[in-house]
């Protein structure tokens, strides 16, 4: 009995990094967005979803592999992401910034119901490269190669973006620009260009996560919507100041999601939500936040 | 020379905004005292109900600068709680609202405790996951009756009046729907609301006044919870059923869209939202076009190209008239 | 186009007139300022001083006039386009990036023409910099912070310096230091224009004095008899 409870802990840590996994990267992808551009971008987790939906299509009709899957969808989603921010999004910079979160949440809604008219609710399944099957045994738990593969591939993204923001010079453009845009400008940096590519860039990782969950979660419409309302919470709890924040944050809760699997599984899926009104009470900023 | 012409033209405004909300509401009540005579009622009283959800998130968003992403709790948890109440324990129509009302505004108070501590995109993340939480309660809810929902919830009377007759429940709609019109006509022509507008404009000035915006906003908030729990026990008496799409965060979607399209900060723009919103809702749903698209574009176009909504782009034709 | 001789006009600013939204700040702002000129703008708090140069390198969207660089028409242009032509602002605030490093914020604005300083001439004029590469911004001192914000101007290879109030709230010692810094981008034949309050410091570097008073240059000196009308002079500028 003690043992089995062990074997279900192992287990459900395990669901809590490959969940805190897609809360991290999806929400570092928010953190960077919102930075630059001050929108909290309603549009990420139709845009996750997107980018599922276009590994699956491209498998089902052109034979796409998993391996080009995971390169050409989030190219497909920026592309998408660039044409959505210089012919809508950008000409909202100047207004309130409630006004940009209208406008994704708009987004997210024709992207979903486009979706769920053409496809139905139900969704369809993605089958896991032949690399990645099977599972491996660790001696006290065994763990599908898959769930292992999406664990370290989020953690190697997220410390790549990390050290792109942090470490290059592309990445100092991208930290003036959030702190005052207006004087980069005088030294002739092309502002907007940086702000269109941080929001390709930002999509494009929300559809990276999209393609890694593909194999995990069944591909639906709705999968986006259910996601990016826990991420919203993450990045409340977190704080969205900080990108190693949003990070820490997003594999934190999963875990602790995980644990409330084991401990009390009504409560699985409020305990996120339960966690972000206990920060509110005691820590307004979030965690990692700066009070504003 | 320019110091008098600012001067005259922030007075006029004022005068003028309260006239011209006098003639909405005027107005208001002689299309839906009319209406019924040539549209089909139910439809009049889905849209009153609706408006009802539109004008409470219009309280905060048009008022103090406030996004509630999670109306829709407030909404759903009153119109279950209205159907649980009156179906399964028969406590009638009146008694069973009074404590679905009171269920909604005190899950406000709740909401607003955590959410008031934080502004704009925060708020409405906040809102929005708070209200989650809410939908996965009643989804596991035994009182919920899960993915059937409460049906068949009875009309019952109320004071003497059967509600079974059609005109008795559109009346007793109306003037529920009026009282709330009302309500939020007082609350933003008070000083309170003076207080909750001159927190949207500036916080800061306000809180070195000796006031705590925050104290205003958690007052707004219960305000706007109660406000929409009306709307939601309104519309569970009206089709009689209370489901899981009345908790949804499409249907918090709903309420925004209504303040926007209608024109955020205007009084009867919630409620020109809500006709045209349930109008298209029920002609896309004749020709088989998905609802949510419809929904999504309709977001999206009136932020891009008319921010002010129809109530406030009409008010752009007010000076042709003087 | 001729060739660039001494005494070309390189700034022509005539009957500049901005807005702040709907505040009018500048109304008909008149200078111009030659090749390897060093001019000055003094004026009392709220004059549009500031303004002025907010206005030439593109801050300010809203204005009307004309405002010539290097000969080419700029009223309508953005801060990007105007910096290729070789214009480069260093503001009051002074602009550090606080979460870049000290290294970061040198080289953050692009190399955009020939004939910038290199980074050991920068170090030589400023050698507290080169200690302190590694420092996050924010933890530079105010002088440390306008000395890096003047040093990472000199590298674009930009010839017009627009320098807001570079001495303001400094101590002595290190209003010397960029005292000696001004004069020696003068020699190197850096055109500038300072803004400033502190009118003995601007007494000393400057060839040339703009006088602004509401939103107008009402007077202009040249250094030579600056000294002669003082009288005039601290009329302007006392309150």
């Amino acid at each position: 009995m003690e043992h089995f409870s062990m074997m279900a802990l192992w287990g459900q840590l395990v669901v809590g990094l490959i969940n805190g996994s897609f809360y991290a990267l999806l929400s570092l992808g928010l953190a960077i967005i919102f930075g630059l551009l001050k929108v909290a971008n309603f549009a990420h987790g139709a845009l996750f979803m997107l980018g599922a939906f276009s590994a699956l299509l491209m498998h089902r009709y052109l034979g796409v592999n998993y391996w080009f899957a995971l390169v050409l969808a989030p190219l497909v989603v920026a592309a998408f992401g660039v044409v959505f921010e210089r012919l809508a999004l950008r000409r909202l910079y100047h207004l309130h910034h409630l006004y940009g979160m209208l406008l994704t949440f708009g987004l997210a809604l024709v992207v979903q119901g486009v979706v769920l008219d053409r496809f139905g609710a139900s969704g369809a399944s993605y089958p896991p490269p032949d690399l990645l099957r099977g599972g491996l045994d660790l001696g006290f738990m065994f763990v599908p190669v898959y769930r292992l593969w999406v664990i370290v591939a989020a953690i190697v993204v997220c410390a790549c973006t990390w050290i792109v923001i942090e470490k290059t010079k592309l990445g100092a453009y991208l930290r003036a620009a959030t702190e005052n845009p207006e004087l980069l400008k005088t030294f002739s940096v092309n502002v907007p260009l940086l702000l269109t590519a941080t929001y390709a860039a930002g999509v494009g990782l929300a559809a990276l996560a999209g393609v890694m969950a593909a194999p995990i979660y069944q591909v639906s419409p709705m999968m986006g919507a259910d996601i990016i309302i826990v991420v919203f919470a993450v990045v409340v709890v977190g704080g969205m100041g900080s990108i190693s924040g949003a990070i820490f944050t997003g594999f934190g809760l999963g875990l602790l999601e995980g644990v409330a699997k084991v401990v009390y599984p009504e409560a699985a899926n409020s305990v996120i939500f339960a966690m972000m009104a206990l920060v509110l009470l005691f820590r307004p900023a979030g965690l990692f936040g700066k009070e504003t | 020379m320019n110091e008098t012409k600012t001067n005259v033209q922030s007075n006029i405004p004022v005068l003028d905004r309260w006239n011209l909300e006098i003639i909405g509401i005027v107005l208001v009540v002689l299309f839906f005292l009319v209406a019924p005579f040539f549209i089909y009622p139910v439809f009049l009283m889905k849209a009153m109900s609706y408006a009802i959800l539109g004008m409470s998130v219009n309280l905060l968003l048009g008022y103090v600068g406030l996004l509630s992403f999670g109306h829709a709790a407030f909404f759903g948890l009153s119109a279950y709680m209205f159907g649980h109440f009156a179906k399964e324990m028969d406590f009638g129509v009146a008694l069973s609202m009074l404590i679905a009302v009171s269920g909604g505004t005190l899950l406000g108070v709740l909401f607003a405790m955590i959410a008031v501590r934080r502004i704009e995109f925060y708020f409405a993340m906040i809102t929005l996951a708070l209200a989650q939480l809410v939908y996965f309660f009643c989804v596991q809810a035994e009182f919920t009756g899960g993915d059937d929902g409460l049906q068949g919830i009875p009309r019952g009377e109320i004071l003497g009046f059967s509600l079974l007759e059609n005109s008795h429940l559109y009346g007793f709609v109306l003037l529920m729907f009026l009282f709330c019109l009302l309500f939020v006509f007082r609350i933003i022509n008070s000083p309170f609301g003076e207080m909750l507008k001159a927190i949207r404009e500036n916080p800061e000035r306000v809180t070195s006044l000796g006031c705590s915006p925050r104290t205003y906003k958690f007052i707004a908030f219960v305000l706007s919870a109660f406000l929409a729990s009306i709307g939601g026990a309104l519309k569970a008496l009206v089709f009689q059923i209370a489901a899981l799409p009345d908790v949804h965060w499409l249907m918090s979607g709903d309420g925004v869209l209504m303040a926007l399209v209608g024109g955020i900060g205007t009084l009867i723009g919630p409620i020109v939202g809500a006709l045209f919103i349930v109008w298209a809702q029920d002609g896309l749903a004749e020709i088989g076009m998905s609802v949510v698209v419809m929904q999504g574009l309709l977001f999206m176009a009136t932020v891009l190209l008319f921010r002010k909504g129809i109530v406030g782009e009409l008010g752009r034709l007010k000076k042709y008239f003087r | 186009m001729p060739d660039a001789a001494a005494g070309k006009t390189l700034l022509e600013v005539s009957d500049l007139q901005a807005w702040y939204g709907d505040s009018h700040i500048l109304h008909g702002v008149n200078m111009s300022v030659g090749k390897g000129e060093l001019v000055t703008i003094l004026g009392r708090n709220g004059a549009g001083k500031s303004t002025t140069l907010r206005s030439i390198i593109g801050l300010l969207s809203k204005k009307t006039g004309s405002m010539r660089i290097q000969g080419v028409e700029s009223i309508n242009s953005s801060p990007t386009v105007i910096a290729r032509l070789g214009v480069a602002y260093c503001p009051e605030e002074r602009g550090i990036y606080a979460s870049l490093s000290v290294g970061e914020n040198l080289t953050l604005p692009p190399k955009l023409r020939d004939g910038g300083l290199s980074t050991d001439e920068i170090f030589t004029m400023f050698p507290n910099i080169k200690d302190r590469l590694s420092s996050r911004g924010s933890n530079l001192s105010g002088g440390e912070q306008q000395m890096l914000a003047i040093a990472r101007i000199l590298r674009t290879g930009a010839d017009i310096l627009l320098l807001d109030e570079p001495t303001e709230g400094l101590a002595p010692v290190i209003v010397q230091q960029i005292e000696q810094a001004i004069t020696a981008l003068k020699q190197r034949g850096f055109t500038i224009v300072l803004v400033e309050q502190n009118h003995r410091f601007a007494q000393k570097v400057a060839d040339r004095h703009y006088v602004m008073e509401s939103g107008k240059i009402v007077d202009e000196l040249t250094n030579d008899t600056i000294a002669q009308e003082w009288d005039r002079v601290t009329r302007y500028l006392s309150v």
